[in-house]
């Protein structure tokens, strides 16, 4: 942008009393067959004018239902109910639909959490950054449009603007795209931007660079903004003020840094506790190893502390460290063809060379961004894949070339969980047959043992007996994955593959999870090999961590040592880029 | 609540008993057990098309299985004294051009209607649902070589190929079963085509996928996993398709390439009364009516199965 809009300096804005958004007692429902289900039940925030204010919570809270609320954006049967929403001391919920349009964009802008689906795709970048330029009037159409283009393009941090606006939706990565719509949301300079789970479909190095591009913009203008989020650390390190919901209510709220360190609701303590990345940045806080960190255990069986149960698991791990590996990987590497179209195809190494060993009763995890390979090292080793070369030997076998009745003994030593909740379950088979399969499959113990078998595992990952007539899509994601783990656990394995395996989880849920992981690998010597993409949740559940980069292991090492001395450029930037590492915490 | 509005600075705590703390990720167990099929069955129960069109449909099956509950006449028994006349007495329906009983005829010919429906669509199922299983399965070659054979079969009309069949081939040989294979065999490559997509979509889900890991044959995992995920659409057309067999039988009765003469059929009494339209229409609507509502009551239960077993269409409405 060639003009700037007068922008109000950033050390001002406190002495400014009057709020730019004010919510008062905000009902939102969303309506039925069976009547109005509440959605929001009387919130009450506020945001001055140049802030940042994050709502925290997890799904099903409210939180994106009120960001909606807020710029008139509900999906077809949500409605607000009673409450007011003043903006600039407009009451936005009783505004019209016509003049809604003036302030959606231009007083308002909004970035959505989607960029893959937000990005209309039969239309190229330049004319969709145009569109929104002229409907909020800030371009007349034509050659005035493609040059304010050019600079919102610019101004979103896109190298060669000129030739980014001819390209489409599926030529830009998932940051870029990001970039654009933050780009569209900040180009009429808006006084309030909403920013629902920006960068949450997005790796963490490119959510780092993401928000603190954002943060530069919208500093410079003066724009307030208002954060959606799950991720404590991440709302923490980015906005003022917190606001956390629950159940679409507000249960507490204040200055971040106040909040972390003080938090007085039972719910926001528990969410403190079970934030992988606050917790992961309390252990580095120490100075010191997990072992000889002694943390006072919440109360309640409910709650969760994950540096707790780390430390347990790390107590335990000083007597078994010179075990003999259970899987030992070396020079692995896959080629893939892919099509080029036009009958040729191209190599492309997803895996290349890639050697380690995991002591047996130990986790490692394999941490890396999307496209490093670390998925398809999962599926060569679960043998769903089969390797170009390189040797994979799990329980002092090579399993390049088991086939037959040894690949069903290997199977049976080696079980997978996989990543979405939602999919790796049979909607038609009942919870009782989904865990007992691997024991039909193997033909192990009679139809009575296989029950008495399924009743014991449902009571070892902590769900009721009672579930095993129900189906998967009666449960939620964080039960379903613990059926996934029972129905893993069944044959007795020595090793569990845990691919993504938590990532789809709410953080409490999360939470729960990883302290089963943890208590299941005491109880039973497990050995995991954990994918992940979140480092966070590293530090707390492995012992050693290999870093994958474009299908090679760039480092690898106990998990303390990558921590507390990461070797190379990449794990630095993967570990200044979790959530919250800018946040001051003591312990 | 207006009172404690939590101001910018302030540190805001809700009381707790405004928002007590629930368990996470609690367990409920109070919903019936369901999955797509349960829900399915549970929807088609609530619909009164459903026990309309299931009410014919079943008593045409009786009707088939033991005509004589419903009539003591004989159909074959013909007798060119009573040609043409109206109804009387015990004779319902009253008589054909040749004196033959029509009620009776209608009650004998449900049999043949039936078995031909059952016929084909069994044909169309066993190959539909194995050639679609397989090259949707396994892929490569075999669906090539599987989707090309298909693709041959399904650029020929079946109700042509079955006309050809049985005026050419098999003229000498007409039979039920000789008929319904001329039907059948051109008619599956549509089920062998929509369950090939199902398949496709259904075996790169994960929980194929943590089957194959578990350590479950491919064989079975197709069997146990795959299959009835993607049955669902077969279910719907294999329905819809036993209407369409009927149809087929009466339509070549009619053209007098269906079955011999010794077996009773509503395509071939309608084909009998076409010459006495003026005359007595009756003979020829009687059957016609039969043919309509029994082909109907079919096609009404696909369209309930169909609506029941998609949940998209169910929130629709």
């Amino acid at each position: 942008m060639t003009e700037t809009i007068p922008t109000t300096p950033p050390g001002t804005r406190t002495v400014n009393a009057t709020p730019l958004l004010d919510i008062r007692d905000l009902h939102v429902g969303f309506v039925t067959q069976k009547g109005v289900v509440p959605a929001v039940n009387g919130i009450s925030l506020t945001i001055m004018p140049g802030e940042t204010v994050a709502i925290v919570g997890e799904s099903g809270s409210g939180k994106s239902t009120t960001a909606h609320a807020i710029i008139d954006l509900l999906p077809g049967t949500g409605k607000v109910t009673s409450g007011q929403i003043l903006f600039d001391g407009v009451d936005l919920a009783t505004t019209s639909d016509k003049a809604f349009d003036d302030i959606r964009g231009n007083l308002i802008g909004f970035v959505p959490q989607d960029p893959m689906s937000n990005l209309n795709p039969v239309w190229n970048i330049g004319f969709q950054v145009a569109e929104t330029l002229v409907a909020n009037g800030r371009a007349k159409k034509g050659k005035d449009a493609k040059a304010k283009s050019i600079a919102v393009l610019k101004e979103a941090g896109l190298a060669d603007a000129e030739s980014r606006l001819r390209q489409y939706p599926h030529q830009f990565s998932g940051g870029m795209k990001q970039r654009v719509l933050i780009g569209i949301g900040l180009s009429s300079h808006p006084k309030l931007l909403i920013a629902d789970e920006p960068t949450s479909a997005l790796d963490v190095t490119v959510q780092r660079v993401i928000l603190d591009h954002l943060a530069t913009l919208t500093g410079d203008q003066g724009t307030a903004v208002l954060f959606i989020t799950h991720d404590l650390g991440l709302a923490a390190e980015r906005a003022e003020k917190l606001v956390v919901m629950y159940k679409g209510k507000i249960v507490e709220s204040g200055p971040s840094a106040e909040l972390l360190s003080n938090p007085q609701h039972p719910y926001t303590k528990r969410l403190v506790a079970a934030a992988p990345s606050l917790a992961s940045r309390r252990i580095q806080a120490t100075d010191r190893g997990l072992s000889e960190m002694h943390v006072a255990p919440l109360a309640g069986a409910e709650d969760v502390d994950l540096i707790a149960s780390a430390e347990a698991r790390a107590e335990k791990l000083m007597g078994v460290s010179s075990a003999a590996p259970a899987i030992i990987v070396e020079g692995l590497t896959k080629v893939f063809q892919i099509n080029t179209g036009k009958l040729r195809s191209e190599p492309f190494t997803a895996v290349d060379a890639v050697s380690f060993s995991i002591p047996r009763g130990t986790t490692t995890a394999l941490v890396g961004e999307s496209g490093s390979g670390k998925s398809t090292v999962a599926r060569l080793i679960l043998k769903l894949e089969t390797a170009t070369s390189g040797s994979i030997t799990v329980a002092g076998k090579d399993i390049g070339s088991v086939r037959g009745r040894e690949l069903l003994a290997l199977r049976r030593q080696m079980q997978p969980v996989f990543q979405d909740p939602f999919g790796s379950l049979d909607p038609l088979y009942n919870i009782g047959a989904t865990i007992a399969e691997p024991l039909v499959a193997h033909g192990v113990g009679t139809r009575k043992e296989q029950q008495a078998r399924v009743r014991e595992l449902l009571d070892q990952v902590a769900l009721p007996v009672s579930l095993v007539d129900r189906y998967p899509n009666e449960l939620s994601g964080g039960q379903r994955q613990r059926i996934a783990i029972a129905r893993a656990l069944a044959l007795k394995p020595e090793i569990v593959v845990l691919d993504e395996a938590v990532s789809a989880l709410d953080v409490l849920v999360q939470a729960q999870i990883l302290a089963l992981l943890t208590e299941l690998q005491t109880e039973l010597g497990l050995t995991y090999l954990f994918i992940t993409h979140d480092l966070a949740v590293v530090r707390l559940v492995a012992d050693n961590v290999c870093v994958m980069r474009k299908g090679q292991i760039v480092e690898a090492a106990t998990t303390d040592e990558v921590f507390d001395h990461p070797r190379e450029e990449y794990t630095r930037e993967l570990l200044a880029a979790i959530p919250g590492s800018g946040i001051q915490l003591g312990v | 609540m207006s009172n404690n509005t939590p101001l910018s600075r302030t540190h805001f705590v809700a009381p707790l008993d405004e928002t007590p703390l629930v368990a996470v990720d609690k367990v409920s167990v109070n919903a019936k057990p369901s999955n797509l099929y349960r829900d399915a069955w549970r929807d088609m129960r609530g619909r009164p098309l459903f026990y309309i069109a299931g009410a014919i449909a079943l008593l045409a099956i009786v009707v088939a299985a033991v005509p004589s509950w419903f009539t003591n006449i004989d159909p074959q028994f013909c007798n060119l004294d009573f040609s043409n006349d109206p109804s009387s007495g015990g004779h319902i329906l009253g008589y054909t051009k040749q004196g033959c009983d029509v009620y009776a005829r209608i009650i004998f010919g449900t049999r043949t209607s039936l078995s031909v429906g059952l016929l084909v669509t069994l044909i169309v199922t066993v190959l539909g649902v194995i050639i679609g299983a397989l090259s949707g399965f396994y892929g490569r070659w075999v669906d090539a070589v599987l989707s090309r054979i298909s693709d041959i079969f399904f650029a020929i009309p079946y109700i042509l190929a079955a006309v050809v069949i049985m005026s050419v081939v098999a003229r000498e040989a007409r039979s039920i079963l000789v008929l319904s294979l001329a039907i059948g065999l051109f008619a599956w490559p549509s089920t062998a085509r929509v369950l090939r997509g199902q398949i496709l979509s259904v075996k790169n889900s994960d929980y194929v996928t943590s089957a194959t890991a578990l350590g479950v044959s491919p064989f079975r995992v197709l069997l146990r996993h795959v299959l009835p995920n993607s049955i669902a659409p077969v279910i719907v057309i294999t329905t819809i398709g036993f209407a369409g067999a009927i149809v087929a039988e009466a339509t070549l009765s009619f053209l007098g390439i269906g079955l011999p003469s010794e077996v009773m059929s509503w395509g071939k009494d309608i084909s009998e009364a076409q010459g006495d339209l003026r005359n007595n229409p009756m003979t020829l609507i009687w059957p016609s009516i039969a043919l309509s509502v029994t082909v109907l009551s079919f096609i009404l239960l696909g369209e309930v199965v169909r609506d029941a077993l998609d949940p998209k269409a169910r929130a629709r409405r």
